[in-house]
């Protein structure tokens, strides 16, 4: 008896749960709405046949629940009512897979006059490359492939000196135009996935993939890893800002192609001009001074310095309140008159002496150890910093500016901003940390590491 | 002299045990052997428990404790998911109840190979050992999910990939091994030692769901084999079956030109029959416990077979149906989608002869009856979802979110094991010769059955939200509304406390098995073969002097005109009923 009950109460609770969950698919903002209703024809089928089988048997249990001098039924088969039941579910069935099909028909035949954009994926991040005027992509190899050339690129191709190249895991597309999103993983396998674009693919590394939208609704996507691509997976997020068209051809026309990002030059000589300012705070050799609260520069990837200045400058980082000693930096970024000063700067800083430095932090080197281990994956196992995960060097670094640094993203002073896309893979990756003990003991480890070979 | 049937063979030629020793643990018996491989399960089943147990905490309470940090989060999912397929389901349906119940239902004195049915169970046993070894290494065990995709899975970034890889692989082809010297054992013994009157449409439903699901294990786990070996050359040796040209950490690696793909190919044509290595034995034992406790025939019996060998064949040609958004050939899709969709029908088949077998019933409301109801109720629940996942542009959206993993426990996770905990409660007494305790079995069940679809029924929704699986933590996003972050403190609770609750069936085992009420040699009043043993529990060998013949098929409840509701299949035919059997044949003759 009250088997039967709960299990009516189970069936009725179901179908509330389903009617008043406020969780539900996200409001759609692509060409999509026909997966929608084909997930709502198999709700009404499945929703249907859940109630009637499980009632019923609720109902059996209970009618036919044993009570003294009840005799079963001898009925072995009822070729009859067989039959009946597999012609009826067949055509349930039929009902969910023929519209499914029609869906998927579409959902594999590009429109002929979609626009073309190519995802680039790698472990954690996003890049995005645009055919250019010419419309046409740039052949790409893994044998030219560099931190000057991340998307790798062939040189000698024409087809590819026009080519837009997105450097950040942010992608802009217009409204209402039909996109073809070719898909390419440089090391492992990904998964782009937008929740309100409903669509989604796999990247895979030795082949390119593809699958096409066209949004339809203004605004800004999370966009996220969906196949598990190892231990940053979960961070491996960027946005998709859907805008009218004109807003994107300007947004588009910002974009440096990989012609001129290869033009650019570097003046030695004016960086080391520029750096006399810096020189006061961190030292003639970059070497850093703690009084200061200026750290070593010297041995620091250049791309991450590059990159960091131009957050300074443009207020993604030193605007947090709390980050007094960012917000010192940030004035003084605005010495750098653009962005050539500052790869001028940056370059200068490279030829500057890599000198040991004095630890000032000690703790638990063994469970550092085993800290580190989430580290590494980006850092590089020697903390000597990996080009390709956009992570500078650790080793051979201030301890206490790391210090300082982890406590920052722990407390969201630094890595908070939007555009500050590494750094809140930092957030994410250091929130567990056992405030105190986590910090010490990690940079402890990190003391212990040689300081990398260059 | 011609050949001797194995039914027909006298007892002497089998290995009498001497001494605590080859009775125990070398034990050829296949119902020792059976105990062992269910301990064994059983116990790296809660080691899994406990591992998912870590993640839900981490998922309610993101970075609440120090110790679950990401590499940790990675391993445990990766752990959970292999153990609790392989190495829990896998094992205990075949291993444990294959074994225990194969000889006993066909009326057999034991397993064909007695000797390699030992050497499976302690080569299974090196498997777990080697597998549980990972978390003792530096490093610990893989995080690379339980599907190991590489290049993931053997490259930098991903947790374990020092020792834990390697050690996972070399287990799954240490258990492969295993299975396939139980496996054979298993066919063989079906096939060739089933007592006089026993034919192939006589045996209980549960000796067709081992037999099919072993069978398809013979051919589904070389793919896993071979895709493992493979793996591990790209590792040690650096070949490229799966390796394509690549950057790793900033460094281009020395494989190029192997596919990815080949290997998620191989490994769902493993994968998707094993979903049907757990699932068949689970549908046959529920349909023996449901017509055992309602006191009638399954309904449908023909239909049931031919539904179980449907699957079985059908189940070799839908598995890129995990797939859909793996980059494959498109047109795949349409193939595939239909294949998985046409299972459906004889699955749909057998859940509809379940509800028919209680229909017009005379229900004992036991406890492995309440386990079989809760079986049907989850079964429905994750089978109607997977129509879901199967039709090829409704998995677009939903393929990697939360409604994945809600499909797949409440289809293979939940729906099995209530088979297993209700096939526990139904044997246990001719296991131990104690009936396990009602009460404590009634709070297991409820708690068990209730707190699985709390748990499993909301991650649906976070499905359709989008919230995507294998997260460590989801941070800020625009689209997960903070009431997703309480639903999962509910699901969290509602685990861990159905994780606790288990704790309540460990008792009543150990309780039971001192101080359980005696039972009787049926005490279910049961037909087939193995409730009418002489002894119970039975002694090496089975049966005594004789074997029993079979008489008539397994499912002769509430037969007309008798007087007991139910009839043995070792009891001869009454007049009546020979007389019917005999115009019926005159009929058929004509």
């Amino acid at each position: 008896m009250g088997v039967a009950i709960i299990v009516v109460l189970l069936v009725v609770g179901t179908v509330l749960f389903h009617i008043f969950s406020p969780w539900w698919f996200t409001p759609i903002s692509s060409n999509w709405g026909m997966i929608d209703t084909t997930v709502d024809i198999t709700v009404w089928v499945t929703g249907f046949v859940f109630v009637a089988v499980n009632l019923f048997m609720a109902l059996a249990i209970w009618r036919y629940r044993h009570k003294s001098g009840s005799r079963a039924l001898y009925e072995p088969e009822n070729r009859k009512l067989e039959t009946w039941l597999t012609v009826v579910t067949t055509i349930g069935i039929v009902g969910m897979l023929a519209p499914g099909l029609v869906v998927w028909a579409k959902y594999i035949n590009v429109p002929e006059d979609a626009m073309e954009v190519e995802v680039v994926g790698q472990q954690w991040q996003w890049g995005y490359r645009f055919p250019g005027k010419d419309g046409e992509f740039g052949e790409t190899a893994l044998r030219f492939t560099s931190s000057t050339n991340p998307f790798g690129i062939d040189p000698s191709d024409a087809n590819g000196r026009d080519d837009i190249l997105v450097d950040s895991n942010t992608l802009h597309l217009p409204q209402d135009r039909p996109v073809k999103i070719w898909l390419r993983s440089k090391d492992v396998l990904h998964n782009f996935a937008v929740p309100q674009f409903r669509a989604k693919m796999d990247l895979v590394p030795g082949m390119v993939t593809h699958f096409w939208i066209t949004p339809t609704r203004a605004g800004r996507f999370d966009v996220l890893c969906q196949e598990l691509c190892g231990i940053g997976h979960f961070v491996m997020r960027g946005s998709t800002v859907v805008e009218p068209e004109a807003d994107f051809n300007d947004w588009l026309a910002g974009q440096a192609t990989f012609a001129e990002q290869h033009k650019r030059s570097v003046d030695v000589d004016a960086g080391k001009q520029s750096y006399t300012v810096c020189a006061s705070c961190h030292g003639q050799n970059g070497q850093g001074n703690r009084q200061m609260n200026a750290p070593k520069l010297a041995g620091l990837n250049s791309d991450y310095i590059e990159r960091q200045l131009r957050y300074y400058k443009k207020g993604i980082r030193g605007a947090a309140e709390g980050d007094t000693y960012g917000q010192q930096m940030a004035a003084m970024v605005n010495t750098l008159a653009d962005d050539q000063a500052i790869r001028n700067v940056t370059a200068y800083i490279a030829t500057l002496p890599d000198q040991p430095v004095a630890h000032t932090i000690e703790g638990d080197v063994a469970d550092g150890k085993s800290i580190y281990r989430n580290c590494s994956a980006c850092h590089g196992r020697q903390g000597q910093g990996i080009w390709s995960t956009k992570a500078p060097a650790l080793a051979g670094m201030n301890d206490w500016y790391l210090a300082t640094q982890l406590q920052n993203f722990r407390s969201g002073v630094r890595g908070s901003h939007p555009d500050d896309e590494y750094g809140q893979q930092m957030r994410a990756m250091t929130a567990y940390l056992d405030g105190e003990d986590g910090v010490r003991d990690v940079i402890a480890y990190i003391n212990t590491l040689d300081a990398p070979d260059r | 002299m011609g050949h001797v049937a194995i039914a027909d063979q006298a007892e002497e030629e089998l290995h009498e045990p001497g001494s605590f020793i080859t009775r125990y643990i070398w034990s050829q018996d296949h119902k020792v052997i059976a105990i062992q491989y269910g301990i064994t399960a059983i116990v790296v089943g809660l080691v899994a428990l406990v591992l998912s147990g870590m993640m839900r905490l981490q998922l309610a309470f993101p970075n609440a404790f120090s110790f679950i940090d990401p590499e940790s989060y990675y391993q445990f999912v990766t752990m959970h998911g292999m153990i609790m397929i392989v190495y829990l389901l896998t094992a205990l349906l075949l291993g444990g109840f294959g074994n225990y119940l194969i000889p006993l239902m066909i009326g057999a004195r034991d397993m064909v190979f007695p000797f390699l049915n030992m050497l499976s169970y302690w080569v299974y046993l090196l498997s777990v050992i080697v597998l549980l070894a990972s978390f003792f290494v530096p490093a610990g065990p893989t995080g690379a999910g339980w599907t190991l995709y590489p290049p993931q899975s053997i490259l930098e970034g991903t947790p374990g990939v020092e020792w834990g890889i390697m050690l996972m692989l070399v287990s799954l082809a240490i258990f492969i091994v295993a299975f396939t010297m139980g496996g054979l054992n298993y066919v063989t013994t079906i096939l060739q030692a089933r007592t006089r009157g026993m034919t192939l449409m006589r045996m209980p439903l549960s000796v067709w769901g081992i037999f099919i699901a072993t069978i398809l294990g013979l051919f589904a786990f070389p793919a896993l084999f071979v895709s493992a070996i493979m793996m591990m050359l790209d590792h040690l040796v650096g070949t490229s079956f799966f390796m394509p040209a690549l950057i790793s950490q900033g460094e281009t690696v020395s494989h190029d030109g192997g596919s990815p793909i080949m290997f998620q190919h191989l490994f769902w044509f493993f994968g998707h029959p094993e979903v049907y290595i757990v699932a068949l034995p689970a549908f046959g034992i529920v349909s023996d416990l449901i017509s055992t406790h309602a006191r009638k025939n399954i309904f449908g019996y023909r239909m049931m077979v031919w539904a179980i060998l449907a699957i079985g064949v059908l189940s070799f040609v839908v598995w890129a149906h995990h797939m859909y958004v793996s980059g494959m050939h498109p047109y795949f899709g349409f193939f595939f989608a239909t294949t998985t969709l046409i299972i459906a029908v004889p699955t749909a088949i057998k859940v509809y002869n379940w509800v028919l077998t209680l229909w017009r019933g005379n229900i004992r409301l036991t406890v492995p009856m309440l386990f079989a109801i809760g079986f049907i109720f989850s079964f429905v629940n994750g089978g109607l979802t997977g129509l879901y996942l199967g039709n090829v542009v409704v998995d677009v959206p939903l393929s990697d979110t939360y409604f994945v993993v809600g499909h797949f426990h409440m289809v293979m996770g939940v729906s099995p094991i209530l088979v297993i905990f209700g096939a526990i409660y139904h044997w246990f007494p001719k296991i131990t010769g104690r009936m396990l305790d009602e009460r404590l079995g009634k709070i297991h069940f409820w708690l068990t059955f209730l707190g699985t679809y709390a748990v499993y029924l909301p991650m649906h929704y976070l499905g359709f939200l989008g919230v995507p699986r294998r997260y460590y933590a989801y941070g800020t996003t625009e689209f997960i509304p903070d009431s997703a972050q309480a639903l999962n403190v509910n699901i969290t609770v509602a685990a861990l406390i159905v994780a606790v609750v288990q704790i309540v069936f460990i008792v009543n085992v150990i309780w039971s098995l001192v101080r359980g009420e005696r039972a009787s040699g049926n005490p279910w009043d049961a037909t087939t073969l193995e409730w009418q043993t002489p002894e119970t529990p039975p002694r090496h060998g089975n049966w005594g002097d004789e074997l029993p013949t079979v008489y008539r098929w397994a499912y002769d409840y509430s037969v007309p005109g008798r007087e007991e509701d139910f009839v043995p299949q070792n009891e001869p035919l009454s007049s009546d009923e020979l007389k019917e059997s005999e115009n019926r044949e005159r009929g058929e003759g004509q």
